[in-house]
């Protein structure tokens, strides 16, 4: 158990590594399929203990304020380290990257019948990868696996796509690389100015949060930094991979895409942008700001003109991250919660969503909404499912999207110039609730119109098992966010902090501005 | 012994060669045995060609161990000729492994293409015992005579397969541009020497470090020299021998010459530039930054639209030579000479290891030089695609493979030299290097997609030979273990680059 837990990072992040190399000698599918199944639960139960033990003092450290430590010398020459580490934010996007990969490999299970031992192999690589981003607490480890999962996403959407694949496994592939490239230049960049200040080589993020770079390095580094993370995100003008990629990628590989991969991006600005150059933040505010705007709006509307569900789906996120983005730059204790749970929020319904486009895809091999109508009248159970992530995707009171949007514009509104851009942003729930009830409305209510579907089945006990966490956790952060949100307080407090500076807590004592009231339950008791 | 040079008696002279004989001790075991593969050819006791390859490798073996234990010594030998130092120790090493890697994946071609065995050898380990003496030349004259007798193996080596027009072809054209390459380097050289009088690379350093750099002729020497050893590199514009030659050659020589002379140029071009030309700094890093980029745009560029494997990993290797320059850019304050070497290290194993599975690919019936005859690899011999994947992957630079960190250390050289100098050539190298990666990764993936995403056109299986499995072994381990654990490569890398700096 000591073992377990000095080393639950490594643990976690390398359990799907190791079950890669478990399904290369497995021979039958059955098996293949249990096999990966096993490891992708394994995961996330494995992934448990980092809440049970997070307020653990033992695994606490005070200087940094990252749990779970994992440090030793990589290359040393030039000051790489392997580091590993989390925080409250990271700990949230780890538990969705382990429950969504779960339910991603649960998904397959009929969906997939050519080629199932590299399927699951690459899937569970993938979540190696993802898992990894959360976790380094150091550039270079960063930047392999941020890396690393691309070869692996390539092939999920090449190999087990639809309809245009190659292309769209391929725009994926550049555009990332071609983002992150620069990003990697930035962090060189980064790296040597630190050593000219201090004297010191190092690529440990952490050192990097307190650094203080001249104006127009920090300007060109921003931007570097912000096309290889806009591009993941991805935010208007560089989202034009995710419709494709998204669409055109098997329903688990859309799932982690929407889920998971899209978070890297948002978290990336939340670790790295942010903290690291808070003046160039604050520079391209505004610009920023109406990128945010023009990607909920625009996603809104050209989801709305969708004939093809999934496309829809996928433009969906395109609005959705527009919105946790808008939180995270707006930069206030309130709004960036909200950015960070709503990233959290758009994994599980945005999740929840693509799985079930895959179902009835999987029954009726096609994807336009003109080819459905009436279907609570055949499968109400699913029905009732998509019912509740439609209301979750669209900020319903008492669904965990409410609680997302609406800290997110509370947040931003509070502050006076930023009050225009909370201003527009409603219109995007607005058009949000728009295109997702009129989706519903033509594929779920009516006749039915096309015998085709009189017979198809409803949702059977693996697919309701899949859905089952999603939906609790859709109530749970909808009617008692504290629970999470606790583990947000102190980390998003600190990036608000170095971008807002200071005086802006002391300025702002009371009101919503104020820091968040670190929770009382997660005060940190002394040995 | 007329007193040529100073000697009195035979024992001196015996004296001589025996003190300054150690320093080329690799050199020497592989002459002695590149004239007893020959000899065994003739005699051939064994009858069975298969023994020569063994033969050679175990010759390549003792010259090995001979290098390896000579780590750690330095000195001068024949009289300022040679140099042993840790830089030619460093770049020994890549030779004899391309050279060992090159005759292991040979033994199975040859009898495919129905090729002699004897002198094939006998071409490769003299031309690498050229590449060790272009290492450890601190002498114009000494380097001029290591480049041609690697130049001239390697024309001899091309036209190999003498009854194939292709070959033939790629010969003539590799050994024309080759000998005017050789005599625009020799006017470049014969104008250093003119400006210096004298041949020894220290010696130019210090006749050159009062003059003005502004003198004509030494500034055409320098454009000279930079225009010659750009030939032998493959640098654009003087890269058109490249895609010809790749593609005519026997494919296991075309693993040969995409590593070994281009190596060997390099290290030529390191010496006389950062030891002895510090004068015109300025104007070679000018020069060879313009060169660098073309290298590394129209490299990748024109790798694009190659449908021939072989043509396009000459592309390929054009590109790399970029990324190769642009560390001799950065310089040997910004460890650009400590980046140079580790990517050189790194690219001779993950470009023979693709060259071996092109190799592999050359089956009976099949020649296996189109990007279509990869076509479903995946599924006639998976663990070759996956192979070929991690090279493949390599040489896109993504990580976690030596390409990776090779890559890095070349942008970390770049930009490293920007904050130093702030010249913003600097900074348009680093992005031109990083964004030409992304174009490399296109047309690494074309084979990528025909060999994992698209049905087999032929169902003829490859066959490992022991061989070759030890090759593709040893090529994967290192370019694996360069990325993953690049600590003792760095040592030694950062060893080699100690020299020039």
């Amino acid at each position: 158990m000591e073992f377990f837990m000095k080393n639950i990072l490594n643990i976690v992040c390398y359990l799907p590594l190791v079950g890669m190399f478990v399904l290369l000698f497995l021979r039958k599918e059955n098996a293949i399929r249990w096999t990966a199944n096993i490891f992708g639960w394994a995961g996330f139960l494995a992934s448990l203990p980092l809440i049970f033990a997070y307020n653990n003092p033992r695994y606490l450290d005070t200087a940094t304020g990252m749990r779970y430590l994992f440090r030793t010398d990589w290359i040393p020459s030039i000051g790489v380290q392997y580091y590993f580490g989390i925080d409250g934010i990271s700990l949230l996007l780890i538990l969705l990257t382990t429950l969504l990969g779960a339910i991603a490999i649960m998904s397959s299970w009929t969906a997939i019948t050519t080629r199932v031992k590299e399927y699951y192999a690459f899937l569970l690589l993938m979540q190696t990868a993802m898992l990894g981003v959360f976790m380094a607490l150091d550039f270079f480890l960063f930047y392999i696996f941020w890396e690393v999962m691309l070869v692996p996403m390539y092939f999920l959407i090449g190999i087990w796509g639809t309809e245009r694949k190659l292309y769209s496994a391929i725009k994926f592939f550049l555009y990332t690389l071609a983002g992150s490239v620069l990003m990697l230049l930035g962090i060189l960049a980064l790296y040597f100015h630190h050593y000219s200040q201090t004297g010191t080589y190092t690529f440990e993020i952490l050192q990097y949060h307190s650094i203080s770079l001249p104006m127009e390095l920090q300007q060109w580094i921003f931007l570097a930094f912000f096309i290889g993370f806009a591009i993941k995100v991805p935010m208007f003008p560089f989202h034009t991979w995710l419709p494709d990629a998204h669409t055109d990628a098997p329903t688990a590989g859309s799932v982690i895409l929407a889920g998971v991969l899209l978070k890297m991006g948002t978290y990336g600005f939340v670790r790295l942008s942010l903290p690291i150059m808070p003046e160039a933040t604050k520079f391209y505010l505004p610009y920023l700001m109406w990128l945010c705007l023009i990607g909920i709006i625009y996603g809104a509307l050209v989801a709305m003109m969708q004939k093809d569900w999934k496309r829809l789906v996928a433009y969906s996120s395109v609005s959705h991250l527009g919105f946790a983005m808008l939180g995270v730059f707006a930069a206030t204790p309130v709004a960036m919660q909200g950015g960070v749970l709503q990233m959290v929020n758009h994994g599980i319904s945005t999740g929840a969503l693509f799985l079930i486009v895959g179902i009835v895809y999987e029954r009726r091999h096609t994807r336009m909404i003109a080819q459905y109508s009436g279907l609570s009248h055949v499968m109400p159970l699913y029905a009732a499912v998509f019912m509740i992530m439609t209301l979750s995707s669209i900020g319903m009171p008492a669904l965990n999207g409410f609680i997302g949007e609406f800290m997110i514009l509370q947040g931003t509104f509070a502050v006076d110039e930023l009050r225009v851009y909370a201003i527009v942003a409603v219109s995007g729930i607005v058009l949000g609730a728009a295109y997702m009830l009129w989706l519903y409305q033509r594929t779920m209510f009516g006749k039915v119109e096309q015998p085709e579907n009189e017979r198809l089945a409803d949702l059977n006990w693996r697919e309701v098992f899949t859905f089952v966490p999603l939906i609790i956790l859709a109530f749970w952060i909808g009617l008692y966010p504290a629970t999470f949100l606790r583990y947000l307080d102190e980390p998003v407090n600190k990036v608000v902090e170095r971008v807002r500076g200071p005086e802006f807590f002391r300025q702002a004592e009371k009101g919503v501005l104020a820091r968040t009231p670190s929770n009382p339950a997660m005060a940190v008791p002394s040995r | 012994m007329e007193n040529l040079m100073g000697f009195t008696s035979t024992a001196e002279v015996l004296r001589y060669l025996r003190q300054n004989s150690a320093a080329i001790g690799p050199e020497i075991i592989l002459t002695i045995w590149a004239v007893g593969v020959l000899i065994v050819d003739l005699v051939n006791p064994l009858n069975k060609r298969f023994w020569l390859g063994l033969f050679s490798l175990l010759g390549i073996g003792f010259a090995g161990f001979n290098l390896y234990r000579l780590h750690g010594i330095e000195g001068t030998a024949f009289s300022q000729m040679v140099v042993l130092d840790p830089f030619a120790w460093f770049f020994k090493v890549i030779f004899l492994v391309a050279a060992a890697l090159v005759v292991l994946i040979s033994l199975k071609y040859l009898d495919i293409e129905e090729a002699q065995h004897g002198e094939y050898y006998a071409l490769i380990l003299f031309a690498t015992i050229g590449m060790m003496f272009l290492a450890s030349g601190i002498d114009l004259i000494m380097i001029f005579v290591g480049l041609e007798l690697m130049a001239i193996c390697e024309y001899v080596l091309t036209g190999y397969l003498k009854f194939r027009p292709r070959s033939a072809e790629a010969a003539m054209k590799f050994f024309l541009l080759g000998a005017f390459s050789t005599g625009i380097l020799l006017y470049g050289m014969s104008l250093l020497y003119g400006l210096s009088g004298t041949t020894s690379l220290q010696g130019i350093s210090d006749a050159l470090s009062g003059v003005s750099s502004n003198q004509p002729a030494l500034l055409l020497a320098t454009i000279l020299l930079v225009a010659g050893l750009g030939f032998k590199v493959a640098a654009v514009p003087f890269h058109m021998w490249a895609p010809d030659t790749f593609e005519g050659a026997p494919t296991t020589i075309t693993a040969f010459i995409s590593v070994g002379p281009k190596v060997a140029g390099i290290a030529v071009l390191l010496r006389i530039f950062v030891q002895s030309m510090e004068t015109v700094r300025s104007d070679y890093t000018v020069l060879v930054a313009l060169i660098a980029i073309l290298t590394m745009v129209w490299g990748n560029v024109a790798a694009v639209t190659q449908n021939n494997v072989k043509r396009l990993l000459a592309y390929s290797s054009i590109s790399h030579i970029g990324y190769v320059l642009v560390g001799v850019v950065a310089g040997p304050e910004s460890n650009g000479v400590f980046a140079a070497s580790y990517y050189l290290f790194a690219y001779a194993f993950m470009n023979l290891g693709t060259f071996a599975i092109v190799v592999l690919m050359r089956r009976q019936e099949i020649q296996g030089e189109e990007v279509n005859d990869f076509n479903g690899l995946f599924f006639k011999s998976p663990g070759v695609a996956l192979l070929m994947l991690i090279f493949l992957a390599a040489l896109a630079g993504i990580p976690p493979t030596a390409g990776f960190v090779a890559k890095f250390f070349i942008f970390s050289a770049v930009i490293d030299a920007y904050f130093r100098t702030t010249d913003s050539l600097m900074a348009v190298l680093a992005v031109i290097a990083g964004l030409t990666t992304i174009i490399a990764l296109f047309y690494y993936w074309r084979i990528v997609k025909a060999m994992f995403l698209t049905e087999a056109t032929d169902q003829v299986q490859t066959r490992l030979t022991p061989a070759m499995t030890a090759a593709l072994v040893v090529t994967l381990v290192f370019t694996i273990l360069v990325g993953i654990y690049p600590g003792p490569f760095v040592e030694l890398a950062r060893a080699a680059a100690a020299p020039l700096q």
